[in-house]
């Protein structure tokens, strides 16, 4: 049997988050009620014109400056000609041979594997508006056309055909979000659509440097579901090339339900979009002077602020990638870090505790109720060895309900500490006069019920023995 | 000055007359409104037309005037729209079916305008279909008639406009010109029609047919009225990015300041052929009385302009398939009922909806954008354009203004070429360069024939200087004997 390699270029059209549309003023809010938030451009109505948003244009070229692409000095809009109820004008106003950006990548890690995902091109376009079809809705028959999304401002990202897997498009898909939330240009979420994905698929045997045919496949509503259908659209390539067949071209809808593809239904003759340049706007001209200056005020990239935590507060790579999910984790970590002194026990505390903690309540990172400077505390009497971590995880519980620092929890909670010699022995012999049996076993030289005598000094001190200090005192106690 | 008409039909003495209250607006309004309902159905100059509101509209005029607002020249006068503008509330329907009925929600650039310096509206005017024609003749709803001639053509696409001036219906009207069709019925009616330098009037609400080459231009009688409209016109408008500031409103007074020393260039090789004899000895007229004026006239060459009718029509079509896709009947306008599906609705409404002409250049569009012949048709179309842009540059380098007439015929009779749609474009031949070009044009009355039709002369001149092509029709309107003819049908009693 052929070994196959898959061969996968993605398509994404991100939404940019202006506060109006690429070319009128309406408002791009998600979620108004139905054709509420149109006017006659939008609309397409007989005589309107297109005005350039200048936002959507610095956002487009921001996103191009911080994936590496060549931002072009002068780009056209084109029209894309074609028919559907939710394209008002019947054209959508995109960007057709001379896009804004043009190559830049993305960097991807699958398994420990770095690459870096070539990208062709990035460029401004407007949206359609929704259809809402009446499948599956009893006794419905009327498509409902709604235009609030129409022009709303969209980057179309697309990327060379140097993915090899779902897996590494899952990486790549989470790469490209996190740089678009990281920039505040694209609230990047597939789910409410400011995101979306079409992949484009095929195979070749490995070695072969010809493309096989591609399918178009879309319809996948999450990252996990491209890296679904990447996997079923291979396999059904693979297996039917290995019966004998050929792989047609075509576009196929991905079903998660079922978890298959199939070709779209309607028989759709291949599109002759007729672009032609758009004669209602000029030429984007674009000159150094602005990108340069657009550049210096692009906010950290992921790369940089991992880069610069492992620098600056001496975290391994593993927890850079961790903390700097988002911007706003980011943030909290180095505050954290800043006020305990310790970066890498920040570390530990932010990825664990306050990440356990918020996932299992539903917290945004800025939702969470223990804000950095009461965690940078708390941290910082652990590093400075004033409590120990056990109690230091009481503390952050009590934290969670209550809004007292940790100085403040320690003393109205009765959990100082107990390091002072004389209290510790004191407290060693209560241990052992309460297990005279287990001490008995310890004195004669059996070493792993000290561990036990350990447990029960910190269990009747409510964690707030010293650990390594109660050792010591038993040991004198027992006098081995 | 001439004879004729009384001076104060100039829209200039209109305006005075109403600014200074020695009329009221609706006093004006009435004569207007009097006249159209005397001749406007015979002639088919008005699709919608609604006296009342008409004297409503001069009423408030009246009551900003009283109440000490400072109007401008156009106060109380009366303005014919082209029903390919949109006017908020009032039908628009582009002279076609699939927009009967239609009213938009908001009015045109040049109508807010013009509703701000006080004119009064006299209703939208016929026109060829979406703008597409030379004879008004592919009005989905009935043709309109020459006024000097009710058996010939007004010309197109802006006929309704220009009849409705030229039978002193209203004292001056908007138009809009992708190939000539502002330039076209003003000669044909023997009035003005300026289409201005690409750019100069903000789009904005009008239509659109081909987006790089329409452009809204005034209708007048004088020179001086058609200086007026197009300064209450012209500049930068935000919502339409094509529009340029450097259109400015000029100083009408400018215009007396004659032609001495000007340069007018004719092309005589663009003219070698296919013009009738009259309207080429108008032509030599009006070059010796120019000359006799003071101005010099030079030979230019535009070597590239008779390439212009092929370009025109590869070009225009293109941009207007993709403008007129809008017209589906999804939203407004004409929606074929009880078709089955999508596509048969599409298929039914558009074919419905629009006439022969509309289907044809849609169609002609279409395949010049298709894939495979985009490079041989459109872009090469856009190249020969450049050509043509650069031989106006160079013509304009040796000379103010280019002098040729506007049509190569005087008008044709009703029926006479609609079912040669070739001979209907062919009309189009000394108009299309200027507007390939960008370049501001004007058409003025020159003079009739000996069956007493209009001819017109057409200048054309550098980017932004309307001012020099109004100044040398100024020049010529004073010597003109038949300036301010008016044809009979609006030769009745007067207010």
């Amino acid at each position: 049997m052929t070994a196959y390699e898959t061969v996968v270029g993605l398509e994404v059209h991100a939404q940019l988050k202006t506060a109006s549309k690429i070319f009128c003023s309406c408002s791009t809010t998600f979620g108004a009620r139905p054709n509420t938030q149109v006017c006659p451009v939008c609309l397409g109505l007989p005589g309107v014109l297109p005005v350039l948003n200048e936002r959507a244009v610095r956002f487009a070229a921001m996103t191009g400056l911080a994936v590496g692409a060549e931002v072009a000095g002068r780009s056209v809009f084109a029209r894309k000609n074609y028919f559907y109820p939710d394209l008002p004008k019947g054209y959508q106003i995109s960007q057709y041979d001379r896009p804004l950006c043009a190559g830049g990548g993305v960097d991807i890690q699958v398994g420990g594997t770095r690459k870096r995902i070539g990208l062709v091109r990035i460029h401004l376009e407007e949206d359609a508006g929704k259809s809402i079809h009446p499948e599956g809705r009893e006794g419905v028959t009327t498509t409902l056309v709604d235009l609030n999304r129409s022009g709303v401002p969209l980057i179309e990202i697309v990327s060379e055909p140097e993915i090899r897997s779902g897996a590494e498009a899952y990486d790549y898909l989470t790469r490209l979000k996190q740089i678009l939330v990281y920039l505040d240009v694209c609230d990047g979420n597939m789910e409410e659509g400011s995101l979306r994905c079409d992949a484009n698929v095929s195979v070749r045997p490995q070695g072969r440097a010809e493309f096989g045919t591609k399918t178009e496949v879309k319809n996948m509503n999450s990252f996990r579901n491209v890296e679904r259908a990447i996997a079923f659209e291979t396999e059904r390539q693979i297996a039917l090339l290995n019966a004998g067949g050929r792989v047609v071209q075509e576009t196929l809808l991905w079903n998660a339900d079922k978890g298959t593809a199939e070709p779209m239904r309607s028989k759709e003759e291949a599109h002759d979009y007729r672009y032609f340049p758009e004669p209602d706007l000029l030429p984007l001209d674009l000159t150094p002077g602005w990108i340069d200056s657009l550049r210096s005020e692009l906010p950290e990239l992921p790369y940089q602020v991992r880069e610069r935590l492992i620098r600056e507060f001496g975290v391994p790579e593993y927890d850079a990638e961790v903390l700097t999910e988002t911007r706003s984790l980011a943030l909290y970590y180095e505050e954290v870090a800043r006020r305990a002194g310790n970066g890498k026990l920040a570390s530990n505390w932010t990825m664990t505790e306050v990440n356990g903690s918020r996932n299992k309540a539903g917290q945004s990172i800025e939702e969470f109720p223990v804000r950095p400077d009461r965690l940078g505390a708390l941290v910082k009497m652990i590093a400075e060895d004033r409590i120990s971590g056990k109690i230091g995880k009481q503390l952050f519980e009590l934290m969670l309900t209550r809004p007292e620092g940790p100085e403040d929890l320690v003393k109205s909670q009765g959990l100082l500490p107990i390091d002072d010699d004389a209290s510790l022995r004191a407290l060693a012999r209560d241990v052992i006069a309460a297990n005279p049996g287990p001490a008995a076993e310890v004195k004669a030289g059996k070493e792993r019920t000290f561990a036990f005598l350990v447990g029960q000094a910190m269990k009747q001190s409510r964690g707030r023995a010293h650990p390594e200090k109660i050792q010591d005192a038993l040991r004198k106690e027992l006098g081995t | 000055m001439t004879s004729g008409v009384k001076e104060q039909e100039t829209a200039e003495s209109i305006g005075r007359s109403v600014v200074s209250r020695e009329r009221t607006a609706v006093e004006v309004a009435r004569i207007f409104v009097e006249r159209a309902e005397r001749t406007a159905s015979r002639l088919g100059t008005y699709l919608d037309r609604d006296p009342e509101r008409t004297l409503a509209m001069a009423r408030d005029v009246d009551a900003r005037i009283a109440a000490g607002e400072k109007l401008g020249p156009l106060a109380g006068v009366t303005v014919a729209l082209k029903d390919n503008l949109c006017t908020h509330g009032i039908p628009t329907t582009c002279g076609s079916r699939i927009l009967e009925g239609y009213r938009p929600p908001y009015d045109a650039h040049v109508v807010e305008r013009l509703r701000a310096a006080g004119a009064v509206f006299t209703g939208k005017t016929n026109c060829d279909e979406f703008a597409m024609g030379s004879s008004t003749e592919n009005s989905a709803y009935f043709p309109t008639r020459n006024p000097w001639d009710l058996t010939r053509v007004p010309g197109g696409s802006s006929g309704g406009s220009a009849a409705t001036v030229a039978a002193l219906e209203a004292a001056l009207a908007l138009g809009s010109d992708t190939g000539g069709s502002v330039r076209q019925p003003a000669a044909f009616c023997g009035v003005l029609g300026l289409k201005p330098t690409y750019g100069a009037v903000s789009r904005y609400g009008l239509v659109a047919f081909a987006s790089s080459l329409d452009q809204i231009g005034p209708l007048a009688r004088t020179a001086r009225d058609t200086a007026l409209l197009y300064n209450a016109i012209c500049g930068r408008d935000e919502r339409d990015m094509t529009s340029r500031a450097d259109a400015r409103p000029m100083d009408v007074e400018r215009l007396e300041r004659g032609v001495k020393g000007m340069k007018l260039g004719i092309p005589r090789d663009l003219i070698a052929e296919g013009v009738d004899p009259e309207v080429r000895a108008s032509l030599d007229t009006v070059a010796k009385t120019l000359s006799d004026e003071g101005a010099e006239i030079v030979d230019v060459a535009l070597p590239h302009a008779r390439y212009s009718i092929a370009t025109y029509y590869l070009i225009a079509p293109a941009e207007a398939s993709s403008n007129l896709a809008r017209y589906d009947g999804v939203r407004y306008g004409f929606r074929a009922k009880g078709a089955p599906d999508l596509q048969s609705m599409y298929a039914a409404t558009r074919g419905k909806g629009f006439g022969r002409e509309v289907r044809r250049r849609i169609l002609l569009g279409t395949y010049a954008l298709s894939a495979g012949y985009y490079d041989a048709y459109y872009l090469r179309a856009m190249k020969v354009r450049t050509l043509i842009r650069k031989d106006f540059q160079d013509a304009l380098a040796r000379a103010d203004a280019v002098l040729l007439p506007t049509t190569p015929t005087p008008p044709f009779k009703l029926g006479e070429k609609v079912d040669d749609p070739l001979a209907m474009y062919l009309n189009d031949i000394f108009s299309v360069p200027a507007s390939l070009a960008g370049a501001p044009a004007l058409s003025f009355p020159s003079g009739l024939t000996r069956s007493s039709l209009p001819i017109g002369m057409q200048l054309v001149g550098r980017p932004f200087e309307e001012e020099t092509l109004l100044r040398v029709a100024r020049t010529w309107e004073r010597r003109n004997a038949d300036a301010l003819r008016v044809p009979a049908i609006a030769a009745g009693p007067r207010g």
